[in-house]
């Protein structure tokens, strides 16, 4: 069906050049029903420039995906030399010199923020450049058909393989070829958890059984899914289970790039034997694009959500094309506007005028924003605080000679990698002296702490007002924490309850 | 009825259900679905098996592997006395002041006692010790038998006015009014005196009346001035705590037919390091002296 023509007729223009038999999974003339199981795709070997950027980009995810838990930093005694590490154990997060504590998650939000907002800048400039390139179930798609194609053969060696009998070379080569998927599976699970804890003891602790028994769950989970998604969903990873292919819908204009198929170029095709005065078009329709495709799908019938933007196809029209004598570019990155231009004969809209536009300068401020505002934040960000946690059961505690006790749960944190001498005082609070827990020494206004590195010190206060000082109700008053060695300090508005006559 | 037809829109069966014009299609489930659906049944079979799981009169198979969540229980709880063993042990043998004195033993001793506190305590001093009228305050540094960690620990063995345990701390008021040894009016006059001692309002030509009768009646273990004497458990009158309240009816009825608060003592019920904790915990609120 489809725009699959007559068989075996070979295009007038390139003797070379083989029409393939193939139906795009999703053809517009006629959309299969609902419950049609999935049609089989074995994308054909292309080679060319995108095909090229797609497998230099892969090493580069590939590499920075499982190098990464590999890196050491020096944070000195004590602390993991780790140079990404999520540390849950802990609740720490290591990145590099920056060092994230639960309280400041603040920076991973807009770290995500950030992620966002250049999803939203990529998108309305490059199009779907993230699903083409970056997004990991194409990496690991791509990965896979290539293990695929490597142990089965090309595409029409595939074919063949699906429908023969499970036998003989079809049981060894699938044995192989999911052998080898498993290995991969079984490697990309494997590096995700060392992220998460130290990785050269982890990876021996794994091996010798000694792993927490979270590690190899996780290993195991993310082995399945990569093995599913990669060996078997695939495309309809793309197509069914992810939202954002319906989402960047808002994100594009008629500005951004997405594939295109020049049909006023193309159109109409040269089909088998064509009448020899037919006005003809520059597409030989010898259905390369539709074989190249990962998705399976026809780029000449449109854009369409299951286009993931790979670009595979502009490689193979462009092979094509070379060996035809054909134009170039018969399918490329082309805007809306650019694509109307070309359909009409008119100059494309300068490149300057298509990337600097309200949108994208909008999305840069915002992204731009945020990163310096955390960049700010994270130059003059605190690595020490108090947190100040006021007993409510009971809260106040009538005294003999008629004071008021109030009982406070006081955090110190050390966020630096050294011991810190600090000083915690009563601010505001008139007359009123602190006690702690666990101390016999006499009430003060002030007291001395010493916070080990990289902690937090929990300590219970009792802050009592004589009866002379007292006021009734809530006074605010403050708790101020200051570093005796160095500068910084920090404060915290507290509340002295008392009764209310 | 079933009028089973095909459907001409989609070439699908119907189900021969129609409601009102609308008929279902038959459809079939999705594959994924069923082949969810029949991994489940699959698990669930090797679940009934592998786990105690079938319900039969008198209990379950045990399942060939032999789980029991209760065993687990003891086990995990085998293991956290396992873990604990070390610290418990220093606590049954040294003395208050010197698991007080180390930050590590005083930390177990206080979360060990907290919890301790909130089966054993909390019923009549609360939650958060904060007591309430007739139950003391365990927050406040007012301490009607004494504060300090082994009086705290000696009123947590023995108990108060404790009938079962004979080194139960005791004191007894005697009922002024019930028993006839002063009249009403005196009362209130010794009631009034006891409001000045406590610095509260009150009359002064009662106070004044009731001084006398204070001096002869009350002096004795409350002492002239109203400090009280914690050898005998008489509260002092004259801090800004009252036991069972300050206001002049509840002073008279106090005078007239004292209640009298009793504790258990704990010695028989609670093992030795918990009475620990507990008495680590009690004095570390706040009020400990």
């Amino acid at each position: 069906m489809a725009d699959a023509g007559p068989a075996g007729g070979a295009p007038d223009s390139g003797a070379a050049v083989q029409q393939i038999d193939v139906e795009p999974v999703n053809a517009r003339k006629q959309r299969p029903p609902m419950y049609a199981p999935r049609k089989s795709i074995h994308p054909m070997r292309v080679s060319g420039v995108f095909r090229r950027l797609k497998w230099q980009l892969m090493g580069v995810f590939l590499a920075v995906y499982y190098i990464t838990p590999w890196i050491r930093w020096d944070r000195g005694e004590g602390i993991p030399d780790q140079a990404v590490l999520v540390d849950l154990a802990h609740r720490r997060f290591f990145f590099f010199f920056i060092e994230i504590w639960p309280q400041e998650f603040y920076f991973v939000a807009g770290m995500l923020i950030m992620a966002g907002i250049g999803l939203f800048l990529v998108t309305s400039v490059l199009g779907r450049a993230w699903c083409g390139y970056a997004c990991p179930q194409t990496v690991w798609v791509d990965l896979f058909v290539h293990v695929e194609r490597w142990i089965e053969g090309d595409r029409n060696a595939r074919f063949r393989l699906e429908k023969a009998p499970w036998r003989g070379a079809k049981l060894a080569k699938r044995t192989a070829k999911y052998l080898t998927w498993l290995l991969i599976s079984v490697a990309t699970g494997g590096a995700w958890v060392f992220y998460f804890a130290d990785a050269p003891t982890l990876l021996v602790d794994l091996f010798t059984g000694q792993g927490a028994m979270i590690a190899y769950v996780t290993v195991a989970i993310l082995t399945a899914t990569t093995f599913v998604f990669g060996g078997f969903m695939r495309e309809q990873v793309c197509t069914y289970m992810c939202p954002w292919p319906r989402i960047q819908g808002a994100m594009l204009d008629e500005n951004s790039l997405t594939l295109t198929y020049h049909d006023a170029r193309g159109e109409p095709r040269k089909r088998g034997k064509a009448e020899p005065d037919a006005p003809k078009g520059d597409c030989i329709n010898c259905n390369m694009c539709v074989a190249v495709c990962p998705m399976g799908i026809d780029i000449r019938d449109g854009s369409q959500l299951e286009c993931i933007n790979c670009a595979l196809c502009i490689d193979a029209c462009n092979s094509v094309m070379a060996k035809t004598g054909g134009l170039q570019d018969l399918i490329s990155y082309s805007s809306l506007n650019a694509y109307e231009a070309k359909a009409e004969g008119r100059p494309t809209p300068p490149l300057r005028k298509v990337v600097f536009r309200p949108r994208t300068l909008i999305y840069t401020a915002l992204w731009s924003a945020v990163g310096l505002g955390m960049l700010a934040l994270l130059l003059v960000r605190d690595t020490l605080e108090v947190n100040v946690l006021h007993d409510r059961n009971p809260q106040y505690v009538q005294l003999a000679d008629g004071g008021v006790r109030n009982g406070y749960t006081i955090k110190l944190l050390n966020m630096e990698q050294k011991e810190r001498r600090v000083l915690l005082a009563i601010a505001d609070l008139d007359d009123a002296l602190m006690t702690v827990a666990g101390d016999d020494l006499w009430p003060s206004r002030t007291r001395e702490f010493v916070i080990p590195a990289d902690k937090v010190l929990s300590l219970h206060v009792f802050i009592t007002t004589p009866k002379s000082a007292l006021k009734p109700g809530k006074t605010p008053f403050r708790i101020s924490v200051l570093d005796l060695t160095g500068i910084e300090q920090a404060h915290y508005g507290a509340v002295f309850h008392a009764p209310e006559k | 009825m079933t009028n089973r037809e095909t459907d001409e829109a989609t070439g699908v069966e119907t189900t021969g259900h129609e409601w009102d014009g609308i008929k279902e299609l038959d459809n079939p489930m999705p594959r994924w679905w069923l082949w969810t659906f029949y991994a489940c049944i699959v698990w669930a079979l090797g679940y009934a098996i592998a786990y105690p799981s079938l319900p039969f009169v008198s209990g379950a198979p045990k399942g060939v592997l032999g789980y029991s969540s209760r065993a687990n229980l003891h086990a995990d709880i085998a293991d956290a006395n396992a873990e604990q063993a070390d610290l418990l042990q220093k606590i049954e043998t040294l003395p208050l002041a010197a698991i007080r004195n180390d930050a590590n033993t005083f930390q177990f001793a206080v979360s060990g006692g907290r919890a301790a506190f909130a089966v054993n305590c909390s019923q009549c001093h609360g939650s958060g010790a904060q007591g309430s009228p007739g139950y003391p305050n365990l927050n406040d540094d007012v301490w009607l038998w004494g504060g300090s960690l082994d009086e705290i620990h000696t009123t947590l063995k023995h108990g108060i006015r404790f009938q079962q345990d004979d080194d139960t701390r005791f004191s007894l008021m005697p009922a002024f009014g019930t028993d006839g040894l002063l009249s009403r009016p005196q009362i209130i006059d010794t009631s009034h005196f006891v409001r000045k001692l406590g610095g509260l309002e009150h009359d002064t030509e009662a106070a004044e009346r009731g001084a006398p009768l204070y001096e002869e009646n009350c002096a004795v273990c409350h002492k002239s001035n109203g400090v009280g004497d914690r050898k005998q458990g008489a509260p002092s009158l004259t801090d800004a705590i009252s036991h069972y309240g300050d206001g002049l009816n509840a002073i008279a009825a106090q005078i007239s037919r004292p209640r009298h608060g009793v504790m258990p003592g704990w010695k028989d019920r609670l093992d030795p390091a918990t009475l620990k904790q507990l008495a680590i915990y009690v004095h570390s609120l706040g009020g400990g002296e």
